[in-house]
Order: structure tokens, then C-alpha cells, then sequence
């Protein structure tokens, strides 16, 4: 198993940069609740959600720097939730 | 003759005494009994509840209690051994006792954390169950807490709901113990196609543990926010879907089916070869559908509603899902038959439950392909047909293959024998009370009988005594089964290490084994089911 856990320091700079877009991408997902996207609302909210998240785990989290196994989990994960939404959009598309 | 060399966990003096020893130990072995002890309460709370159900369904008309106290019963049934029981069931005990000692570990990942969980379980059940003593009395919704009628009835479905929530807690803690476990602390040598198949299937549940059970958290947290502040996610009323909460309870829901039955499977992997005294038949297959049943099991929630007024796309979609899903576990019984075929079978009480474990698990399987075609299923829907099925993979499919496991790991637990010929004898009348319990409601659902109905037209009643009459002869078994157990968890004749002549790691160690399961972490160098040399060579 890779242990990389000694040289993996992140300047302080790249994490400010992180938070700012953060910041940014939360005054947008409560803006665009002002926009009527129709069938498009709950997919623009989540897709918004996720940037972000994957944001916070690939650099506050540190998964950039973990090992390939852990980051295909935390992919299939991701599929994982898409596939189950976009499931039971179709439900509520074709009502 | 033991051929014991140390101490055994339950001799082990720690630094507290008494109860305490075993309360506040985070030692996985005494983990694992706590867990066992404590389901094993429940499971006879839930029998006795189950068999007052099949003594009202005697005769049409009210027998011995009224609808109310019959609404109630099958809600404290289903609570009781769906959250209490069998979620926990096999991974909380067995995969707690034996888990790293299958892998070659000394503990869990996280010991304390491990104990939390337990804690964390105790509470949760202590909470849901204050419904019974609280005025208004135990909740009748059924254990699905379907609304809006979760959110209409006078019944405590506060403590139960927030019951059910706490649960969730202690099954995540746990899913993430054992896949951190699993990754870190396999003993050198053991790569991830030389891990026994029980830990392989206790790997797939916890990623199902953390990865749902906070669905169904978030879903009882929004029947209190409904409930408590009228928010109005549910309620039409208020501009709510009530099949929006069937979505997200059975998001979670489905896949707790796999998180109790792949523990169940992978208990049974492990009996078959070694009572075969020969290597499991497809191995990587078996592996690789045991991660397709937890990723698949994920997407067929919406065959439990079919009836609801889903849109059309979903209905096919949820149909054709749930036949995919289908195909691993018949990849898995097709891989446990091939296992048996030309062995050298040991005709043992655990091989008798992995036997009847196929059978009834055939049975409930099948049955759930009609329910998963959309034209059977409409006529099926909410009939004694479902209870039958659900018995049969739940019960006929976990309980069979816990059962096999606690007679197949009890040397390994107690460190004693039980009576073979009682055993035997036990585990035939509770199989022919389970088939004569259950069998005929299939056949009662089929000709329409409702379930969760207390009373019913007399066309019913033949099959209902049968089914009554079964659930005495069950209970008989159980009788049996557990006298025998009790009693030879004392005064049975001593195990040696390795009774059945078993090949995964837990049979190199003492019975019962030491604190620290190994003296020295052992270096696997074999397949797990490599029945071709010695053991101990």
C-alpha cells in the first residue's frame, strides 16, 4: 500500500482559492432557485452540490493524494447516487 | 479432548469484574455474544408476537384480541425483527466474533467504536420499544411507517420512528468497522482473492450499511418534521407525495434486504465446502456476485410499489432491474449445488440448515420473480402471497442460515459440542413447522386473502388452521433447538480447535478462542477452501 502522506502539503493560497469558488458556487445554487428551470430544478441544485462536494473531498479531504482504490470507491459512490436519482426521475418525469 | 494452549477470552481477567467484563469490554468475541444475546431476546419477543398473530387468524372473527391490539402486534413484529433482528442479525454477531479472525486480525478496526455500536443498538431498541408502556400505545402502521397515515395515527409513532433512526446509527458504525477492517488488517498474504467468502459478504453489507441507512434516517427524521411541525413532504394536504416517502424508505429498504441476506449467503459458503470436505465450486464468482447483488440490489426499490401510481417507465424499469438481480443469487445457488455435486457430504446439523437454507431460499426466490413481473404483481400486491415470500428469503433465507451458523461456529464460540442427534432432531420439526407455516399462504394470498387483515370469509379458514397448526410445530423446534444449545454451552463435551475439519483461519485457533485470537499473526499462503492439503502443514 502507498504511503504518500509526508510530502502532500497544500499551500494555503490553493485552499483559499477552494474556498472562494465554494462561496461562489453556493450564492449561484441559491440564485438559480430565482430561475423556473422546470424539470431541470432538483438536477441543477444536485449537480451544484456535487461540484462542491467533490471539491471538498478531492482537496480538503485530501482524496487527490489517497490511493487509487479509495478514489474509484468514492467514484462508484458518486454513480452509486446518480444512478438511484436518476431513477426515481423517472418516476417523477413521466408521471 | 481440548487441545487448547491459552486462555480464552471468557477466562481472560480483565481490569473490571462481573457484568461490567462483559458491558464495557471492546473485545470483538464478547462484542459479538452481547449482540447475540441481545438479538436473541428480540427474536423471541418477535416469535411470540408472530405466533399470537397466527392464533387470531385461527378461526374468522376476533379469537383472542381485538383489531387494534392485532394492528399493533404485526407492527411490533415486523419493528422488531426487521431493526432488532435481522439487519443486525449475522454481520453484529457472527461478523463481529469471527471476522478478524478470519482474516487473520487480533480485533476490529476500531474496538471502541465497535462497543459504541452495541450501546448505540441497546438504546435504540430501549427507545422504540417505550412505545408499548406509554399511553396511546405501540404505533399500527406497520413496520414500513407508510405515510400519510404514519403521520394521522394517535398510536407513539414518535418513540419508534426516532427508535428506528438510533438503529441506524449502530449499523453504520459497524458497516464502517468491518470495510476498514477488511482493507487494513488482513494478515500478510491474505490478498483480496484469498479472503473467505464470509468476510467477502460482510465487506458487501457494510458498503450498503453506510451507504443507505442514512436515507432511511433522513426519511423517519422528515415523518417527525411532518408529525411535529406540519412541514408537509408527504402529505398532500399540504402539497406533499405520499409516494414520495415510499421512494425514500425502500431507497433504503431494498438494500437492507442485502444487508440481512448477504451475511446469510456468505455463512452458507462457508458450511457447504466445509461439510462437502471439498472447494467451493466458482469462487471469484461467487465473490464478484456478491458485490453485483449489493450494487444492483440498489436500483430495484420500486418493485414494493408497484401498485402506488409510478409513472409507466419506472414500472418497466424497476421490473427489468429486478430480474437482473435475480441472477447473481442464482449464480450463487448454482455455485453451492456444484459444490455438493460427487462430495463427500457429512450429514451434520450445520449442512442440514445449509440444505434447507437452498430449498426455502429457492422457493422464496422464485416466488419473488412472479412478484417482480408487473401482471402477477398487481394481483399479488399486499396479499398473504408477499408475507409468504418475504417469510421465506427473510426468514427461511436468513433465519436458516443464522441458525446453521450457530451450529456450525458453536465449538468455536463455547469451546463445547452440542447433542448431534437433538440438533437433528430440532432442526426437522422447525423445518417442517416452517413449511407448513408458510406454504399455505401462498396459496391463501393467491386466492386473494389481504394481508395485515385480522379478520377473514370462511373460504380462508382451512389454510389458516394449517398455517396456525405450523407455527406450533416451529415453535417446538425452537424449543429444542435452544434447550440443546443452553444446555451444551455448559455441559457439552469439550471442542477440539478444528471439529468439523474446516480450512478458513478461525479453525487454526483454540475453541474458544484467546483474547488476542493468535499468538502470532499467521501468514496465508493458500486459498481459503483448499481442501487438496493438511491444514496444518
Amino acid at each position: 500500500m502507498s504511503h504518500q502522506s509526508d510530502n502532500h502539503t497544500v499551500p494555503y493560497k490553493s485552499y483559499l482559492w477552494i474556498l472562494a469558488i465554494l462561496i461562489v458556487l453556493t450564492i449561484i445554487s441559491v440564485g438559480v432557485t430565482y430561475i423556473e428551470l422546470g424539470n431541470l430544478t432538483v438536477f441543477t441544485a444536485i449537480l451544484l452540490a456535487s461540484v462542491k462536494s467533490t471539491l471538498v473531498l478531492i482537496y480538503f479531504m485530501h482524496l487527490k493524494f489517497d490511493n487509487k482504490l479509495l478514489q474509484y470507491l468514492v467514484a462508484a459512490i458518486f454513480i452509486l447516487l446518480g444512478l438511484v436519482l436518476f431513477i426515481t426521475f423517472l418516476d417523477y418525469n413521466y408521471r | 479432548m481440548s487441545d487448547r494452549t491459552n486462555l480464552s477470552f471468557r477466562e481472560e481477567k480483565g481490569n473490571r469484574k462481573g457484568i461490567f467484563a462483559w458491558i464495557l469490554s471492546t473485545d470483538h468475541k464478547r462484542i459479538g455474544i452481547l449482540y447475540l444475546y441481545s438479538i436473541v431476546a428480540f427474536f423471541l419477543t418477535g416469535v411470540v408476537l408472530g405466533i399470537l398473530m397466527k392464533l387470531e387468524l385461527l378461526a374468522p372473527g376476533k379469537t383472542v384480541m381485538d383489531p387494534a391490539t392485532y394492528n399493533a402486534i404485526f407492527t411490533l413484529h415486523g419493528v422488531i425483527m426487521i431493526f432488532l433482528v435481522v439487519v443486525p442479525g449475522l454481520p453484529a454477531v457472527f461478523g463481529n466474533f469471527l471476522l478478524p479472525i478470519m482474516i487473520g486480525a487480533k480485533d476490529v478496526a476500531f474496538p471502541k467504536i465497535n462497543l459504541l455500536s452495541w450501546w448505540i443498538y441497546v438504546f435504540g431498541a430501549i427507545i422504540a420499544l417505550s412505545s408499548l408502556f406509554m399511553a396511546g400505545g405501540p404505533p399500527d402502521t406497520g413496520w414500513t411507517f407508510y405515510a400519510p397515515y404514519a403521520f394521522k395515527t394517535n398510536t407513539n409513532m414518535l418513540p419508534a420512528v426516532l427508535g428506528a433512526f438510533i438503529l441506524g446509527f449502530s449499523s453504520i458504525l459497524t458497516g464502517i468497522n468491518f470495510i476498514v477492517t477488511i482493507h487494513r488488517m488482513r494478515a500478510p498474504g491474505m490478498t483480496w482473492f484469498k479472503m473467505p467468502l464470509f468476510p467477502w459478504t460482510l465487506y458487501g453489507t457494510g458498503w450498503i450499511q453506510i451507504l443507505a441507512t442514512p436515507i432511511v434516517g433522513i426519511t423517519l427524521l422528515m415523518i417527525v418534521g411532518e408529525r411535529v411541525l406540519n412541514i408537509g413532504f408527504f402529505d398532500p394536504a399540504l402539497g406533499g407525495d405520499p409516494i414520495l416517502y415510499q421512494h425514500l424508505f425502500w431507497i433504503y429498504s431494498h438494500p437492507a434486504v442485502y444487508i440481512m441476506i448477504l451475511p446469510a449467503m456468505g455463512a452458507i459458503s462457508e458450511i457447504i465446502p466445509t461439510f462437502a470436505n471439498k472447494s467451493i465450486f466458482g469462487y471469484k464468482a461467487i465473490v464478484l456476485s456478491t458485490l453485483a447483488i449489493a450494487f444492483v440490489g440498489y436500483f430495484v426499490w420500486g418493485h414494493h410499489m408497484f401498485t402506488s401510481g409510478m409513472s409507466g417507465t419506472a414500472l418497466y424499469t424497476f421490473s427489468l432491474l429486478t430480474f437482473i438481480v435475480a441472477i447473481p443469487s442464482a449464480i450463487k445457488v448454482f455455485n453451492w449445488v456444484s459444490t455438493l455435486h460427487k462430495a463427500s457430504i457429512q450429514l451434520e446439523a450445520p449442512f442440514f440448515w445449509a440444505a434447507s437454507f437452498l430449498f426455502v431460499f429457492m422457493i422464496g426466490g422464485l416466488s419473488g420473480i412472479a412478484l417482480g413481473a408487473l401482471t402477477t404483481n398487481i394481483h399479488l400486491h399486499d396479499t398473504a402471497f408477499v408475507v409468504a415470500h418475504f417469510h421465506f428469503i427473510v426468514f427461511g433465507g436468513v433465519g436458516f442460515a443464522f441458525m446453521g451458523a450457530i451450529h456450525y461456529w458453536f465449538p468455536k464460540i463455547w469451546g463445547r459440542m452440542y447433542n448431534a442427534r437433538l440438533a437433528t432432531t430440532g432442526w426437522m420439526i422447525f423445518f417442517i413447522g416452517f413449511c407448513t407455516l408458510y406454504l399455505p399462504m401462498f396459496f391463501l394470498g393467491f386466492s386473494g386473502m389481504p394481508r395485515r387483515y385480522y379478520d377473514y370469509v370462511e373460504e380462508f379458514h382451512g389454510p389458516n388452521v394449517v398455517s396456525t397448526i405450523g407455527s406450533w410445530v416451529l415453535a417446538l423446534g425452537l424449543i429444542i433447538i435452544l434447550y440443546n444449545l443452553i444446555r451444551s454451552a455448559t455441559k457439552g463435551e469439550v471442542a477440539t480447535k478444528n471439529p468439523w475439519g474446516g480450512r478458513t483461519l478461525e479453525w487454526t485457533v483454540d475453541s474458544p478462542p484467546s483474547l488476542e485470537n493468535f499468538d502470532e499473526i499467521p501468514v496465508v499462503t493458500r486459498s481459503p477452501y483448499d481442501y487438496r492439503k493438511n491444514i496444518d502443514e
